[in-house]
């Protein structure tokens, strides 16, 4: 089947979605975007593809009868072993790394040590994190980098006491390895993982009262299913390095605008937060940029001025929000500057005030940046979607809930759960209409 | 073709001639020590070249200097001395080039010393910086300073009276302190003459910038363009020089629009024009190849731009006059770009994009010269509205290379080609 693709590389996560012909989305896939953009590509597209084939699975899966009351939990339960069988892949990867790496001569002398020492800790982590992906367990994150590398170190630093091997030496080892691992391609071959995932699904835990055979052939004719990727179409900040030619590449302001206007066709006004940039958007009622604003030069105000407080915090960026919405009131931070805000932070603490307080003060900051941006973008229309990475934070989304009916009235606001792909969907959509065109 | 082309840009003998012109005046600029040459330093826009040569003078331009060492990427170190010495962050950057320049030795592009003034001409004041900016200058060098007042239009006209102002200042003020300054006696038959000459280069200017309303245009009005003023604004109107220059000029345009040729970039010739802009606002100069390049890679040619006209906005028919010299020079001053309200150069914008059937109006919004960017997102939103034809905004600076951000600019031009594009689509859709 034709399948139509966008990808979106931002400075912090590269997002792909896949569409067909009709222009419904078959699947999305989201990686970290490294330094290394053909990789995040790759990746961000492969895990699409794999969201594709989940979505043809349960389309031949629904008519099933008997099944459809747990269609729901087996296809969880496919995914997730399916992810596990990828992790586990990639776990065997970075331990090979570790020891090729291992042996380079600088460590002559510790070649068997290193060898026993890697041999111990790659055991320990097969055995505590395939436990990651058993049934109800949240991961903390979806990229194996995060998942490997916190329990690594871990493990490593035990390991190191008993071992002639330090502990610096094994995370030298890990550094160097992990960055080979995650630039490395991930394996083609998805199809005897998904009937392995499938076939550890039907016999996980409880059984699903349908014959294996009856789920097993749907499976394979999806599988059958030739996925072309017809027209692909990249967008985002690493847009320049993606192997694509030119008329491949789209700005992301009218990805963004148009991804908008599929999610909400009566979109208006778009704003858009991500890592490194705000962008205020203004479309017509066929999703064409009519008009937009960017910050300039600085990120002052954007994802990372989060990423940066969380950091001086020592908080994670999820923590933020829900903090901020504790505050029983809002302590006023002037500077959007990343930078000065910091140090604005330690000023109000040392003053005695209260960090959720501070925290809902930085949220506003952030917050009133963005409506400066909107403003001079043209102000707000209803209706106003909100896109990007900080539209998950329930905080900034209260603060600009407020700061939009005091300056433009009842607005209608949009924030669908999947935002974070706004970009790599109105991609897809031009690719689909590059192809149809063609 | 970029990859050995990017070294040696393609010139044309237009091109040749200018850059001599200007190796020559600053050789008599800095051997003023040797043949005892007086200098007057001035500010483009009011530029009273004609009337500076009537006195035997030589023209030196601060800013012209300061685009100058932009564009050869030494504004940065100098902006960073200036600074260091007490200037603050959002100062103008071409005064703090300039004061950093002097700090430096004042050195000129030949590697000798420019000399101290002996005469600040403030001859345009619509800009308050530039009275700032002398103001430090003459407590700097102590010189004989003299300031001619040239009423804003802010009701947008050139009243008889505004007018009488600056010609009597003219006679009262301006012209004895330069018999004073240079022991010449004014002529005002020498001033004629020059005024001839200003006039005949300046038909030949108009006719080249208005080539562009072909459609392919042979000329690019803002990255081309600001070589096209260069004589015209600076120390070499009312020259013979400055007449020959624009008539070798035109005679290569003429010659483009005969052979069906693009504007010429320092890639070679531009392939293909896919859209047609008016931009307002002064380019960068400190990263002003790779600004243009993100035009000329695109297929974008500018076909009108207000910053061409920032010293004289000859296209709306203004001469120098030899019938009427002193009160065409308080014209000059009066109406030069600079000088004009905000309706007015929205008027100038919205004409420019019907008759050089442009696509949109991109502005480059600069963070040092609140003078130029005050109310120029409104202007946008007037002139879309006009037109019709979407507008977009980049912000950058004029020598402070730590306000150019390429990715962010780049983005912004890509974002605004493609929407033209797509906006493009959308209409032949409809029709």
């Amino acid at each position: 089947m034709k399948c139509f693709v966008g990808i979106d590389l931002g400075s912090t996560t590269t997002k792909a979605v896949v569409m067909d012909e009709q222009g419904s989305v078959l699947g999305r896939g989201i990686t970290n975007s490294r330094s290394n953009y053909d990789t995040a590509s790759r990746v961000s597209k492969m895990e699409a593809f794999v969201a594709t084939r989940l979505t043809l699975f349960r389309r031949g899966l629904e008519d099933i009868p008997g099944l459809a009351e747990q269609l729901e939990e087996l296809l969880g339960s496919l995914e997730r072993n399916f992810r596990l069988e990828l992790f586990l892949e990639q776990l065997q990867d970075l331990e090979q790394t570790c020891r090729e790496n291992g042996r380079d001569l600088r460590f002559a002398s510790r070649h068997k040590a290193i060898a026993a020492a890697l041999e111990d800790i790659f055991a320990q982590l097969r055995d505590k994190l395939a436990g990651l992906f058993t049934p109800g367990i949240r991961r903390k994150s979806d990229f194996f980098r995060d998942l490997a590398g916190a329990e690594y170190m871990h493990v490593a630093e035990q390991v190191a006491k008993d071992s002639e091997v330090d502990y610096e030496t094994l995370l030298n080892l890990y550094d160097k390895s992990i960055i080979q691992v995650e630039n490395r391609p991930p394996s083609e071959n998805l199809d005897d993982k998904f009937l392995n995932a499938l076939e550890r699904a039907l016999h996980e835990g409880r059984a699903f009262g349908v014959a294996d055979e009856e789920v097993l052939q749907p499976v394979r004719d999806a599988l059958l299913v030739d996925l072309d990727e017809t027209y692909v179409v990249g967008t985002g900040y690493g847009r320049v390095r993606l192997p694509f030619p030119k008329e491949h590449i789209r700005s992301e302001i009218l990805c963004h605008g148009l991804g908008a206007h599929l999610m909400y066709p009566r979109t208006r006004t778009v704003l858009d937060i991500g890592g490194q940039d705000t962008k205020g958007i203004q479309v017509d009622a066929d999703g064409i940029v009519v008009n937009f604003q960017m910050n300039d030069r600085c990120a002052a105000g954007c994802g990372r001025y989060l990423g940066y407080i969380a950091d001086e915090m020592k908080l994670g960026l999820h923590e933020l929000g829900p903090m901020a919405m504790q505050a029983s009131k809002t302590v006023r931070i002037n500077s959007t500057c990343t930078v000065f805000a910091g140090a604005e932070l330690r000023d109000r603490l040392a003053l005695g005030e209260k960090r959720e307080d501070i925290m809902a003060g930085l949220h506003r900051a952030i917050i009133l940046r963005a409506m400066s941006i909107i403003s001079r973008s043209g102000g707000v229309t209803d209706q106003f979607t909100f896109t990007g990475g900080v539209a998950k934070n329930e905080a900034a989304v209260k603060e600009l809930k407020k700061l939009v009916r005091e300056n433009y009235g009842e607005v209608t606001i949009n924030i669908n759960p999947e935002s974070i792909y706004t970009g790599a969907l109105g991609a897809a959509e031009f690719a689909r209409r590059a192809a149809a065109e063609a | 073709m970029a990859a050995n082309t990017q070294a040696q840009a393609i010139k044309e003998s237009s091109m040749l001639k200018q850059k001599a012109m200007i190796a020559a005046n600053y050789d008599a600029l800095t051997s003023t020590a040797e043949t005892g040459r007086k200098v007057a330093s001035t500010f483009v826009p009011g530029n009273l070249n004609e009337l500076i040569m009537c006195f035997d003078m030589l023209n030196n331009l601060p800013e012209i200097n300061a685009i100058n060492n932009g564009m050869r990427k030494k504004s940065g170190a100098l902006i960073m001395d200036a600074e260091k010495r007490g200037h603050s962050e959002d100062v103008c950057t071409y005064v703090k080039a300039d004061l950093g320049m002097m700090s430096k030795g004042n050195v000129a592009p030949n590697g000798k010393a420019m000399p101290a003034p002996d005469l600040l001409l403030l001859s345009y004041t619509g800009c308050f910086t530039f009275m700032k900016w002398f103001e430090l200058l003459r407590h700097e060098y102590g010189c004989e300073t003299v300031m001619l007042q040239v009423p804003y239009e802010g009701d947008g006209q050139i009243t008889r009276n505004m007018r009488d102002y600056v010609v009597k200042q003219l006679k009262d003020v301006v012209i004895p302190a330069f018999e004073r300054v240079s022991g010449v006696k004014f002529d005002i038959d020498r001033l004629r003459e020059y005024l001839k000459q200003s006039a005949e280069a300046e038909d030949n200017l108009v006719w080249v910038l208005e080539s562009a309303k072909h459609v392919r245009s042979p000329i690019d009005a803002y990255f081309g363009g600001v070589y096209y003023i260069g004589p015209i604004f600076t120390a070499f109107r009312g020259t013979t020089e400055a007449v020959d220059y624009y008539r070798i000029l035109r005679g290569e345009i003429e010659q483009r629009i005969a052979a069906g040729q693009g504007p010429i970039t320092p890639e070679g010739d531009m392939p293909e024009e896919n859209f047609r802009l008016v931009v307002e606002g002064p380019p960068n100069w400190t990263s002003f190849r790779e600004f243009w390049k993100m035009f000329y890679d695109e297929g974008a040619v500018v076909v009108a731009s207000t910053y061409t006209k920032v010293g004289g906005v000859y296209d709306q028919g203004f001469r120098h006059d030899p019938e009427h010299p002193l009160e065409s020079l308080a014209d000059y001053c009066l109406g030069c770009y600079t000088n004009r309200n905000l309706p007015q150069r929205v008027d100038l914008l919205c004409k420019y994009v019907d008759e050089y059937q442009a696509d949109g109006v991109l502005i480059n919004s600069i963070k040092s010269c609140n003078s130029f960017s005050a109310g120029q997102l409104l202007m946008m939103r007037e002139i879309e509205t006009r037109t019709g034809k979407p507008g977009a905004f980049i912000e950058t600076d004029l020598v402070d290379p730590r306000y150019f951000s390429a990715a962010n600019v780049k983005n912004r031009l890509e974002s605004y080609f493609q929407m033209i594009e797509q906006r493009r689509k959308a209409g032949s859709a409809a029709a």
